[in-house]
């Protein structure tokens, strides 16, 4: 791995900017999958339409421009680089060296292909060789069990579990947090 | 439980005016161990005015994600700190706690101590929450102690959150639930 290995390549998939022409209409699309939604964020579920959605990612990228804490990136499988999700890093402490993940396949169908898992990985040298953070920590509700899986598998421990701080389908879960720390991330490197 | 929801045995929470809060925060700031133990953005002076724009544009805000309070002795009527509830989660039940007490002189007699457990009253029999929530770092054990006194449960650490002074330490995360603080609360009466 040098200057010369792409950041933002993988076999399956690639990093990519957002598409304000294409990419609303899909994510929209997305956001009527209450499942989706609940896997991602404790907010209240609620839908978006095409034009919410090209406002989000406006909102997206005045922030990654004003605040320099967040980046945000599309993932695209080859070979025609359709779009299936997301993958962002937020909260970016400088001085602390620490920042937070946030990753989401849209479609069903393209879960369980190794997309998201692939990302991840081209992500984590993004924030360890180019960001030069030192920690990653990622939030997840109990109930995501692929989420703590994939996260597990790319090296994350858990650290924190908040209590019954979520409460869905009449019952609580807990936010359980994650956190992988740049030396760990360099000894899976060496063991590959 | 003292008349009031506000009142406790040593302070009360109040609503201060910006020019008022202003001043004690630019002060409270100067004292660098202070700031380093209320949060991890880097130490920074903040004069008056800045202060005070910040805490106007709250007054447009005034939303019900968060509920703020200046904190003052009953003794003497004098602000010493704040204490505030943030990050509200309606749909979840949850919120996350601040407090900072900046008059080095109230440190480690209860003060903050008793403001935390007005704030749990008022989270959990007004606002009707679930859970509070709160992150403290590891280097300030007389706030863990604080917490621990008022009901917290440790939830575990984020390894190596911070660095300070060329150090590397956890941020501790504690919560307490409804069900264990109206425990607290009964044998309490």
């Amino acid at each position: 791995m040098d200057i010369s290995t792409q950041l933002f390549e993988g076999k399956l998939i690639c990093l990519a900017p957002i598409d304000h022409e294409k990419d609303p209409e899909i994510e929209s699309k997305w956001t009527h999958d209450p499942d989706y939604l609940r896997m991602l964020s404790t907010k209240p579920a609620r839908p978006l339409s095409p034009a919410q959605v090209k406002k989000k990612y406006e909102a997206v990228e005045k922030e990654m421009d004003e605040s320099h804490s967040n980046f945000y990136f599309t993932i695209r499988a080859h070979p025609d680089e359709r779009l299936v999700g997301f993958i962002k890093i937020y909260w970016v402490e400088w001085t602390n060296g620490n920042g937070f993940v946030e990753l989401g396949i849209g479609d069903p169908n393209d879960r369980g292909h190794g997309y998201g898992s692939e990302a991840l990985h081209l992500v984590l040298r993004y924030v360890f060789a180019e960001l030069n953070l030192y920690r990653l920590s990622v939030v997840v509700p109990e109930y995501n069990q692929p989420a703590l899986h994939l996260f597990t598998k790319a090296g994350f421990v858990e650290e924190v579990r908040r209590r019954e701080a979520l409460q869905r389908d009449g019952r609580y879960w807990d936010a359980i947090h994650l956190g992988l720390l740049r030396e760990e991330w360099e000894t899976q490197l060496k063991g590959t | 439980m003292a008349a009031s929801i506000f009142q406790g045995e040593l302070v009360s929470l109040v609503r201060e005016d910006p020019e008022i809060f202003a001043k004690n925060f630019s002060r409270w700031g100067r004292d660098s161990e202070f700031i380093r133990l209320l949060d991890n953005d880097p130490a920074r002076l903040v004069s008056v005015r800045t202060a005070k724009q910040w805490f106007e544009k709250d007054l447009e805000k005034d939303t019900l994600d968060e509920a703020f309070f200046i904190i003052h002795t009953l003794e003497t009527d004098q602000s010493v700190g704040f204490v505030g509830l943030g990050e509200i989660s309606w749909n979840h039940g949850e919120a996350w706690v601040g407090i900072g007490i900046g008059e080095r002189a109230y440190w480690g007699k209860g003060y903050g101590t008793d403001a935390m457990r007005i704030i749990l009253w008022y989270a959990f029999t007004e606002l009707n929450l679930h859970r509070v929530s709160l992150g403290v770092f590891e280097y300030n054990p007389r706030a863990i102690r604080s917490y621990e006194k008022a009901g917290f449960v440790h939830e575990g650490r984020n390894r190596k959150q911070v660095l300070r002074d060329g150090k590397r330490w956890d941020e501790v995360h504690m919560g307490v639930l409804r069900g264990e603080w109206e425990k607290i609360y009964e044998c309490c009466k």
